[in-house]
């Protein structure tokens, strides 16, 4: 369960996050809309420890553990993984062994064997091949030189190899046509059970007809100013963030 | 040696070391194996020009300053100790060990089907002493060297030359030469290791026939206290090529002096590099391209990873001659700089006498990207680990071209190992 309570949060100074309060439990997903410069992204950063983005007040726990105190890498092998808005590319770098170290790094952290060339080639190519992924996308440098949609999908691919507890999706949808769109959805999809939780930052509703949440929630001048069912998405979809969050009008 | 003169600045340090240099030669003469007319112009040229300063052009970035305030003894036979010995990594091939600068040769293997000669300095006939200061320092010392004769159409396969420095403050200036005939192939891994304070000052001249193929690949991984002061000569014929990459990781001080002339139609040259740098460790790589052919071609990478208070130097010069058109120069230097104290100077030149050529450089200094480490961590792996992976794929462009697939395991094996040292 990832629990926030009161939380605020800082980047240069500027107060982002005025005291976000939002408890995901096991197995739900929620959805947090809102207009740009809401704060989603920094709530994403500030849950996955970028640097530069300061909590000055509240707490993040998931599953017990205080999040804020941990690295990045510690938060990653507890099960927590960040889909980018923006997939850095890494040249230099083969998308295969950058998959393959970063499992095991995890599962070196959480006491578990090691995955060899093999064992991992293998579990690799299935899930590319689930995402309708070529095989070739696992030789070339991470994200360099791939589309907009293919960054995504190998954001989703990274997930289904990695297999995170809680996901933090942030606007996964942008800058993708409906098919990727669906292939995205699906590859979410599949993860979901009692075990995942998600957190799926959007701009549109659209997504959320493929992912379809537990409940929404709306972020506005860093806070959460509503929540709600999936029902919420549609009533913004129809009338714009002025419908329900009086200071956007 | 004479004791030194009392010094008071770098110019007159410098004049005390070649003095030292010319007196030790002085001493020692009648008992230096090889052509005595060609030492003692060396001599002549020691005496009267001394070691190179800073107030020349090419060694504006690298002072041989701490070198020449160090005394250097002339080297004996020596063993290395068991642990510089492990320190050779295991590439297949024919190997010849010098130790502080002496051929060894219950370390060494027997070539088949090339020659090799040793016991003596091999002068080779393309060194220009009278241009390069260092490389009359050689001539003058030279006590050994190895002569490796590939005849026309022999593939020699692997040579793995090897110099030990056991330290105790020796100099030794090995003269080694490489000739292939027409068509001929060798793959040099050339390594320099070494253990604490000394001075290795080799010179290798390659002469590449027609059609003829040298890959040079180097590691200096000198001891911590050691000065490395290289220079290479290769001469390449009509479409013949010298493909080499040079891995800097040890020595105090280093300069590696690459001198690549291009003299043949079609024929190429690759002066790649890697330095790692960390403390307060300096090292220089110097390369000059000569294009005096048509339709030849030259092409550098050369990557530099600084940290601590280490400083690179890159100095690249392509001189094209007025009948070499459709010259093909690409030079691109870049620097990762790991710390605020860290510097890299890079120094491109080109001399472009021909009108219809192709020639460009570039150079980059940056940090690691933090939006690059991020992105790892949140993937689960450790800071360090993401900074080594980073390190090692900005070094991958120069790296991965490499075919030699022993010697660039051992090349990868000794980057992963370098991050232990710092």
């Amino acid at each position: 369960m990832l629990e926030i309570k009161g939380l605020k949060a800082v980047i240069e100074g500027k107060e982002i996050l005025r005291g976000i309060d939002l408890v995901v439990p096991r197995g739900e997903v929620h959805a947090i809309m809102g207009p740009n410069g809401s704060g989603k992204s920094t709530l994403s950063y500030v849950l996955s420890g970028r640097e530069g983005y300061e909590a000055i007040e509240g707490t993040a726990t998931f599953g017990g553990h205080d999040l804020l105190a941990l690295e990045p890498e510690e938060r990653a092998a507890l099960g927590v993984f960040l889909a980018f808005q923006y997939p850095v590319e890494l040249p230099g770098v083969n998308n295969a062994n950058f998959l393959r170290t970063a499992l095991n790094a995890q599962r070196r952290a959480r006491g578990e064997a090691e995955l060899d060339a093999v064992q991992f080639l293998k579990l690799a190519r299935a899930q590319a091949k689930a995402l309708s992924m070529p095989d070739d996308m696992l030789k070339r440098n991470v994200n360099v030189g791939f589309s907009g949609g293919e960054k995504k999908r190998n954001e989703v691919l990274q997930m289904a190899v990695l297999r995170p507890k809680l996901a933090i999706l942030d606007e996964t949808d942008s800058g993708l046509d409906i098919d990727a769109l669906k292939i995205v959805a699906d590859g979410v999809n599949a993860l979901r059970g009692p075990d995942f939780s998600a957190v799926v930052i959007t701009h549109y509703q659209r997504l959320l007809d493929h992912i379809v949440p537990d409940r929404v929630h709306v972020l506005s001048q860093g806070r959460i100013v509503r929540s709600g069912g999936p029902e919420l998405a549609h009533a913004l979809e129809a009338g714009g963030y002025a419908a329900v969050v009086p200071e956007a009008a | 040696m004479n004791a030194p003169a009392p010094v008071s600045g770098p110019l007159a340090a410098l004049k005390a070391a070649a003095d030292g240099f010319v007196a030790s030669y002085q001493a020692r003469k009648s008992a230096l194996a090889g052509d005595i007319h060609l030492r003692a112009e060396a001599a002549g040229l020691v005496a009267s020009r001394g070691l190179p300063g800073p107030r020349e052009e090419a060694w504006r970035y690298t002072s041989l300053r701490p070198f020449a305030e160090t005394q250097f003894s002339a080297s004996a036979r020596a063993e290395p100790r068991a642990a510089l010995l492990a320190r050779i990594p295991a590439i297949s091939g024919t190997r010849l060990v010098f130790v502080d600068g002496r051929f060894h040769s219950e370390l060494s293997g027997v070539p088949k089907g090339f020659h090799v000669t040793t016991g003596a300095p091999a002068f080779g006939s393309i060194a220009r002493p009278g241009d390069e200061k260092l490389v009359a320092l050689n001539t003058m010392l030279a006590e050994d060297g190895a002569a490796i004769h590939v005849p026309a159409g022999v593939d020699a396969g692997t040579v793995v030359l090897v110099s030990l420095g056991t330290g105790r403050s020796v100099g030794f200036h090995p003269r080694h030469c490489v000739m292939l005939g027409a068509g001929a192939r060798l793959s040099l891994v050339d390594l320099a290791l070494g253990e604490e304070e000394y001075l290795h000052n080799p010179v290798l001249t390659a002469e590449i026939a027609e059609g003829a193929a040298l890959t040079h690949l180097r590691i200096q991984d000198e001891g911590a206290g050691a000065f490395h002061l290289s220079t290479v000569y290769a001469d390449v014929a009509a479409r013949g090529t010298y493909d080499s990459f040079a891995l800097t990781l040890g020595a105090r001080l280093a300069r590696m002096e690459v001198h690549a002339r291009l003299a043949g139609a079609g024929a190429a040259a690759h002066l790649n590099a890697a330095q790692l740098l960390g403390g307060a460790q300096h090292a220089d790589f110097t390369t000059v391209v000569k294009h005096d052919a048509p339709n030849t071609a030259s092409r550098q990478t050369v990557k530099n990873v600084l940290t601590g208070r280490s400083r690179g130097v890159f100095q690249g010069k392509i001189e094209v001659a007025r009948i070499a058109q459709k010259t093909d120069g690409y030079q691109m230097n870049q620097a990762l700089l790991l710390s605020r104290d860290a510097e890299m100077d890079s120094k491109p030149q080109l001399e472009i006498y021909a009108d219809d050529v192709k020639c460009s450089h570039g150079a980059t200094v940056g940090a690691l990207d933090d939006d690059q480490l991020f992105y790892l961590r949140t993937r689960g792996v450790p800071e360090e680990q993401a900074r080594a992976m980073l390190v090692r794929a900005f070094l991958s462009e120069a790296l991965d071209p490499i075919g030699h697939e022993e010697a660039r395991g051992a090349m990868e094996a000794a980057i992963a190992a370098w991050w232990d040292r710092l």
